[in-house]
């Protein structure tokens, strides 16, 4: 695999759990994303980063297929997922979203559910019929996971949408978590909370990556430089710059990155 | 001089800008108030003609009222020869032939709007959903002589037979085929109701969420369970109201069920046979009401029918408050 911009991207490593080739993707029209080539490596976060509609929302939606779902869109290329392309022909992109777990920008409980049902929600998709106490245990499990157990604990039937914003989207953690997926994507989970929130849910990205591969889009620069250790900068569609986080805050080799850093567009 | 001049200028100016203000906050302030006014006068217009139906009900079924009692209601005589009158077969009519065009009405309804809001392409589901308030826009007597022409016969003949060789067991598929009776009549009015609760039922399921509907799929829910798991529970109480709708229309129709139904005043085990509904009757009898007391009771049928109607609404209300409630629980 060979680079245009040798050396300011982090070469395509096959031993990574999530690789992305030549990804293109449009809405209608309008291409979103252009000739995206990288690789997440397992048990680490990787940050996507960049200024509003550089892509990196569609991006993070292609790694599960999600992108396909809004009417128009579509995307064309390779991403492979322990070696097996998700775009391949035969696969069910159903299949692939029960590996690849997703929180969204906002948080989204079914509002019908109480609070265990939505944590459950996943198993009772995947037509996992646990017994009742094994049901209990992963309830339990996915909310201390999520930092959420002490806070619930004792009103498990009420609903989902009882509790405040914060805790709905480490309740939405919980209920991805819950199937055990591979890899956790989040598509700017921090954007509609506050700063007690954003520390828990960053803490929280901190303990799971012992167990999972994440790949977070984020606004929050400093959120990047606290929580990933490798961080993808995005601009117009393209993939301008991939590494090492410290490497890409401190010593962009970018004009555009640097640009982007230290605030002069964006 | 010319300094003092320009002050004096500027502050007329300030009085001037301020007394122009002045007016018009008084001119929107009248305004708003005749605003009120109005709508309280229109709002208020509904509650008194509400009022004046009931009174009107009510005072000219008096002498049925006082010569019946609440026997009207569960006694089956319908006799204007001897002058006595019972309700209950109208009463029986209008819930079960109600309860047929809902049971066959509601399954439709609810595919026709899962195929409009999740299913069909834009361009499909704008021109379809254009056809399905067509057919509520159908004269219900053109829906009558449809049905004594085309869909009475072909339920004698296909449905009717069926029914009876493969379901015959049952008391309700019993008896002779005929083409007019309580079956034909649910069926029809089923056709007539589609149109009402899958048009609510469709706008119902386009609000519900995007992010609702990517949640599901990024658990890996197939296009049915994601409908399953986020849209009908988020739609649930549309969904009621719409059913609410199209029962209460069901309940009222008069002329296509008096044109199918058969007009027979009495209660049959079997759907097959004919029966009445408390506005088929009405309608069919009103002009040949001989006697005070006939009248009177038409008009206590009539008085039933608003009465069943209001006790209907409210149970729906309160299906839906009590959905909401479990929905966003004590907190909200």
């Amino acid at each position: 695999m060979v680079h245009r911009r040798a050396g300011k991207i982090r070469a395509l490593t096959m031993a990574d759990k999530l690789i992305v080739r030549r990804l293109d993707a449009w809405f209608k029209n309008v291409q979103a994303l252009r000739d995206i080539n990288l690789s997440f490596p397992e048990n680490n976060v990787t940050a996507i980063i960049g200024p509003s509609g550089c892509g990196k929302s569609t991006l993070v939606r292609c790694l599960n297929r999600m992108h396909e779902v809004v009417p128009g869109a579509r995307a064309e290329g390779e991403v492979l997922l322990d070696g097996e392309n998700i775009y391949a022909p035969a696969v069910d992109p159903v299949q692939i979203r029960r590996r690849i777990g997703m929180v969204f920008q906002k948080p989204t409980p079914f509002p019908t559910m109480s609070i265990e049902d939505n944590v459950a929600a996943g198993l009772t998709l995947n037509r996992i019929s646990l017994p009742h106490a094994e049901r209990d245990r992963v309830i339990e499990k996915s909310l201390r996971q999520a930092a959420l157990w002490e806070e619930v604990k004792d009103r498990l039937r009420r609903p989902g949408a009882s509790l405040s914003g914060g805790q709905q989207q480490r309740l939405c953690v919980a209920r991805a978590l819950a199937v055990e997926p591979e890899v956790l994507l989040m598509d700017e989970p921090c954007s509609a909370l506050d700063p007690i929130s954003t520390a828990r849910i960053e803490e929280l990205l901190l303990d799971l990556k012992t167990s999972y591969t994440i790949v977070i889009v984020t606004h929050n620069m400093q959120q990047a430089a606290r929580t990933a250790d490798l961080t993808a900068f995005m601009y117009q569609g393209e993939l301008i710059e991939f590494g090492d986080t410290r490497q890409i805050f401190t010593n962009p080799v970018r004009r555009e990155t640097e640009d982007y850093i230290t605030g002069r567009f964006g | 001089m010319l300094s003092d001049l320009g002050t004096s200028v500027a502050e007329n100016v300030a009085v001037i800008q301020r007394e122009q203000r002045r007016i018009r906050v008084h001119v929107r302030l009248f305004g708003d108030r005749v605003f009120n006014l109005v709508t309280i006068a229109l709002g208020s217009t509904i509650l008194l003609l509400l009022a004046a139906l009931a009174v009107v009900l009510i005072v000219k079924s008096t002498p049925s009222i006082e010569k019946f009692g609440l026997s009207f209601l569960v006694t089956s005589d319908w006799d204007p020869v001897n002058d006595v009158y019972g309700a209950l077969p109208f009463i029986y009519g209008t819930v079960v032939s109600s309860a047929i065009a809902l049971l066959i009405a509601v399954p439709m309804s609810l595919g026709v709007a899962l195929c409009l809001s999740e299913m069909a392409p834009d361009w499909l589901s704008r021109r379809l959903g254009f056809l399905v308030d067509l057919l509520a826009a159908i004269p219900s007597v053109v829906y009558g002589l449809w049905a004594i022409f085309v869909l009475g016969p072909w339920l004698r003949d296909h449905v009717e037979s069926s029914l009876g060789t493969y379901l015959g067991f049952l008391p309700i598929f019993t008896g002779p085929h005929v083409s007019v009776g309580m079956l034909t009549a649910g069926v029809v009015l089923a056709i007539m109701v589609i149109p009402y609760i899958s048009s609510v039922c469709t706008d119902v399921f386009r609000l519900v969420p995007q992010t609702q509907r990517e949640a599901a799929f990024a658990l890996g829910a197939t296009r049915w369970e994601m409908v399953r798991m986020a849209v009908l529970p988020y739609g649930l109480t549309g969904v009621i109201g719409a059913i609410i709708l199209g029962l209460g229309r069901a309940l009222g129709e008069t002329i296509a069920v008096a044109m199918v139904i058969g007009n027979s005043p009495q209660i049959s085990k079997s759907l097959f046979a004919p029966a009445a509904t408390l506005a088929s009757v009405i309608a069919n009898e009103f002009a040949e009401a001989t006697s005070d007391m006939y009248v009177s009771a038409l008009i206590e049928l009539g008085l039933v029918l608003l009465g069943v109607g209001i006790v209907l609404n409210v149970i729906a209300r309160l299906l839906v408050a009590a959905v909401a409630q479990r929905r966003f629980g004590e907190e909200r």
